[in-house]
């Protein structure tokens, strides 16, 4: 069978958010075109004293009420994208007779939705064990050829690359999906979201005009000690990786100990420097872009952080993918692919687009309009197959005691 | 003389020596077996481990990062002994108002997990945090002090160890003879000197014994110390499973580890050394009678308030704070009937396996010392002091290798379990049964009773409060148990730590906080169970 548009489940939640939003909206809107009524009337005539009482209180309100007119105009866009919904699942199922078998290094809070759709839709079966790509991938090194997985689902280039002798190359329809850039040389795997390499900064102290246009600025000895970094997170080395590919060894290390200097404060991962980017304990630093969205779906516009995409592009600006691939010894190869497929069909896309905040890889998917454009993104032009040196950057990082 | 002191060094054995019986003989050998797995495993793994990885290992940053490592383990564990050593007093010999409530919620920092009790720590106290906003608007603070580096981090784990300490030792309060400390009173001792001089040596084992799962505890904590930015030796294995993909390394780092796990074992052992604790003499011990606190309940009451708050009232209030903000902006949470049932059923399945195997293993150290129960001793504290992840891998190893048909299914998670958390209730058991006289044991033997009647009709009763320490450390380790549960449960297996961790990765603030205050609230009934069911006063109480 195939379903037109979207799937049954998710569209009235959709619109019984969007149209409660709405109303809220409709309801500041209308408290400040009557805040400014009594302004006017209060400025017109002159008045006792306890109205004028009432003008300062109001004028204080306005203020926020009007920076959130603008901006819910953003957030109302993917009213239409969910309009846009067309399922292109061509090969279907028997229902109840087939089984994939997923390991997934993405969490169960970003893809468990689209993994289920995905069972909805085609009738398999489809059983998830969810970890850490790291974990998953020395699982997988460690079960060999035994494993039970028939698809590894990783969270970054690095894990995918961790495992490549396992897989099996991906049928050509399945590659023509993501561009070049995003997918192996061979066709071991294929990235099915993108995300940037970004500068979070705090948008109380800056705006964008007041940081540098690449890299190399941060060696500015005025941000010492407001640097945040994550030299053991995968999406940095990844980033170290690119450094080297595009500038050579000496000149990244040379911008390592440049920010060394400037005492840059070390985090575990990404999501605790936006944290503090936003709380203002650090002014900048260097993650992936789609967590400030995530932390604004929870906390609002109010949240003081923001992305910035160097304007002098560079390795500082490298989009990097999640990505999955089959592995050889896969018992149900099939629907892992079919599975694969449907990550990269314009639903399964959208889903990430939309609910991750990611780039998509499949053309013709438009980006949440939240993010900036990859159009306007200077990536570097780095192939996966140069992201792949870990060991070297590993090495520089320790000669350079930035890592353990 | 109802008994004479119990801790008294005598020189040479009066332990009944014997050799132990066969049974017993080849269930040690089998646990020592399985416990020894992860350490095999560590060795073949690293045997692929190239020069590099061994230069890596000879960098003075290496050497930097054990002595940090080293330095948190003897702070935290300092730390620990002086909050639970007070509060088991409080809890056992006085009469502090709402005792049976107190014990429940003294011991729910177990559950928490590290990674969330990081998180939330760094979200109230971070220099620009929660506490910060709020003195901010009363007296116009900008900033706190750092709590990040050490201070944080030992901070968060003696708040989150202390619990090792104080169930053995609140177990071992309420079994000691208070005739002892009368009979030092008598002799002319004050009550402090008492204390120092006759209590706190009898009580020595089971502090040690919880001292050293707390020791080895921050020994391979990771979501604590890198989320409150202490660089440690962990840190360093984590680097090259996370970032490197290299499992020979990781390898031969953790090995380390176990070198260091047996050297902090081996230094309990020798302080235990050959005292005995057990009465000398015949007589029962009697219902101790609490000391009145008088005025001094108040200063009490808000000692233990303000480490309840510490611990778990102010870490759920910041989550309730996320979880409600988290709704109003539309968030939808996720399904947690399944974890929840998922997470009790394992970790009860689990804490009862556990006691089971402790109380014959427990025997077998305490009553037939013997070659094998020495080795046991020396390596059933390693699985605990190794990341989880490392053992966990371990039994993927051997799972996919030898073991295929019982490869992602209960029966192989519980026995990672068994490697990870036997320490919990072998150390309780143990503790207990040095404090019953083996003569006890004699006395029903020679009144006619099997060797296996003893067991269930004298020794088991004697150290029941000791089990069900055992047993509820056991089971709120369990339930915050994460990457065994990932990677060897039953594929699609959630429980609540699985779906807090996957939440508060990807920064789902609000789906985090669901979980973690369901883990949090459904741990505390079982404890409550099993520590406090019976009755108002005798409350783990065990007297032989």
């Amino acid at each position: 069978m195939l379903h037109d548009g979207p799937t049954p489940q998710n569209q009235p939640a959709d619109t019984g958010r969007l149209s409660r939003r709405r109303l809220l909206r409709i309801g500041a809107v209308g408290a400040a075109v009557s805040v400014a009524a009594a302004a006017l009337a209060a400025c017109g005539e002159s008045q006792v004293v306890t109205v004028e009482k009432v003008v300062t209180q109001t004028v204080v309100k306005e203020v926020p009420v009007q920076k959130i007119v603008p901006q819910t105009v953003v957030k109302e866009i993917p009213v239409e994208r969910v309009v846009e919904k067309v399922v292109t699942v061509e090969k279907l199922m028997a229902p109840g007779q087939q089984t994939v078998t997923v390991y997934s290094g993405r969490s169960e809070s970003l893809v468990a939705p689209v993994l289920a759709q995905f069972g909805e839709i085609s009738g398999v079966d489809v059983r998830i064990k969810y970890a850490g790509t790291p974990a998953l991938a020395a699982t997988l090194l460690e079960e060999g050829a035994n494993s039970p997985a028939d698809l590894f689902y990783a969270q970054d280039p690095g894990g995918l690359g961790a495992v490549e002798p396992l897989f099996a190359p991906l049928p050509q329809d399945i590659l023509e999906r993501s561009p070049a850039w995003g997918r192996h040389a061979d066709g071991l795997w294929t990235g099915v979201t993108g995300r940037a390499r970004t500068v979070v900064y705090n948008n109380r102290k800056f705006t964008e005009a007041d940081l540098p246009d690449d890299m190399f600025g941060f060696h500015d000895p005025a941000w010492k000690g407001r640097i945040g970094w994550a030299p053991t997170n995968g999406s940095f080395q990844a980033m170290v990786t690119g450094m080297r590919a595009v500038w050579g060894e000496d000149r990244t290390a040379e911008w390592l100990e440049g920010i060394k200097a400037n005492e840059p404060i070390e985090f575990p991962k990404n999501t605790p420097q936006v944290a503090a980017a936003a709380a203002g304990e650090i002014d900048v630093g260097f993650v992936n872009h789609y967590y400030l969205h995530r932390f604004m779906s929870e906390q609002g516009e109010s949240f003081n952080a923001r992305n910035y995409h160097l304007r002098g592009g560079g390795p500082g600006a490298l989009i990097m993918v999640s990505g999955a691939g089959v592995l050889a010894s896969a018992a149900n190869p099939e629907p892992a692919q079919a599975l694969i497929r449907f990550l990269l069909s314009d639903v399964g896309q959208s889903y990430f687009v939309s609910n991750t905040f990611e780039y998509p890889m499949a053309p013709g998917v438009k980006t949440h309009p939240g993010v900036t454009p990859l159009d306007n993104i200077k990536r570097p032009d780095i192939a996966p197959s140069q992201l792949t040196d870990l060991k070297g950057t590993q090495a520089l990082l320790r000669q350079l005691e930035v890592l353990p | 003389m109802a008994s004479v002191p119990a801790v008294e060094r005598l020189p040479g054995s009066f332990a009944t020596r014997r050799s132990p019986p066969m049974g017993l003989t080849l269930l040690a050998l089998a646990v020592t077996a399985l416990l020894l797995l992860p350490v095999i495993y560590l060795g073949i793994r690293s045997f692929d481990a190239g020069t590099e990885t061994w230069q890596l290992l000879a960098r003075p940053r290496i050497a930097a990062v054990i002595g940090r490592s080293l330095l948190l383990v003897v702070s935290v564990t300092v730390v620990a002994i002086a909050l639970a050593v007070p509060i088991a007093w409080l809890l056992t010999r006085t009469d502090l108002p709402g005792r049976r409530v107190w014990t429940v919620v003294m011991v729910l920092p177990l559950v928490v997990p590290s990674f969330v009790y990081a998180l939330v720590a760094g979200t109230a106290l971070g220099p620009r945090g929660l506490l910060q906003k709020a003195l901010e608007a009363l007296f116009g603070v900008t900033e706190l002090p750092s709590i990040y580096g050490f201070p944080g981090a030992l901070l968060a784990l003696a708040l989150l160890t202390y619990p090792y300490v104080l169930l053995p030792t609140t177990a071992a309060f309420r079994r000691l003879d208070p005739a002892l400390e009368e009979v030092s009173r008598c002799l002319g001792r004050g009550p402090l000197r008492t204390f120092a001089t006759v209590t706190l040596p009898a009580l020595r084992p089971a502090i040690a014994a919880g001292a050293l799962l707390a020791a080895l505890y921050t020994l391979s904590d990771f979501g604590a110390v890198s989320l409150l930015r202490y660089e440690t030796f962990t840190a360093a294995i984590f680097v090259q499973y996370q970032s490197a993909f290299d499992r020979a390394a990781a390898a031969a780092l953790s090995l380390v580890l176990v070198v260091a796990a047996i050297a902090i074992v081996a230094l309990e052992a020798r302080s235990r050394g050959r005292s005995r604790y057990h009465p000398l003499g015949p007589g029962t011990t009697r219902e101790y009678r609490p000391t009145p606190l008088r005025r001094w309940r108040w200063p009490a009451l808000a000692g233990m308030g303000l480490v309840a708050f510490a611990t778990t009232v102010g870490p759920g209030a910041v989550l309730l704070y996320w979880l409600v903000r988290g709704l109003a902006a539309g968030e939808e949470l996720l399904e947690l009937v399944q974890p929840l049932v998922n997470s009790v059923s394992l970790s009860a399945l689990a804490a009862a396996m556990l006691v089971v195997v402790a109380i014959p293993l427990g025997v077998l150290l305490v009553r037939c010392p013997s070659r094998i129960a020495a080795l046991l001793e020396r390596v059933a504290y390693v699985g605990f002091a190794l990341p989880g992840i490392t053992v966990a891998i371990a039994f993927i190893f051997f799972g996919i290798n030898v073991a295929r048909p019982i490869y992602q299914t209960l029966v192989l998670l519980l026995a990672a379990y068994v490697v990870l958390f036997l320490p919990t209730t072998l150390g309780a058991a143990r503790a207990g049964l040095l404090q019953v006289h083996p003569r006890t044991e004699e006395a029903a033997r020679t009144l006619g009773k099997s060797p296996r009647q003893v067991l269930w009709r004298v020794t088991i009763p004697a150290v029941r409060g000791s089990l069900a320490a055992g047993a509820a450390m056991a089971f709120l380790l369990v339930m915050k148990e994460l990457p065994a549960a990932l990677l060897l449960g039953p594929i699609g297996f959630r429980t609540l730590a699985t779906v807090t961790w996957a939440a508060a990765d990807e920064a789902f603030f609000a789906q985090a906080a669901s979980s973690s205050l369901l883990l949090i609230v459904v741990a505390a009934l079982p404890i409550a169970f099993i520590l406090v069911r019976r009755g108002p006063t005798g409350i783990l109480r065990a007297s032989g």
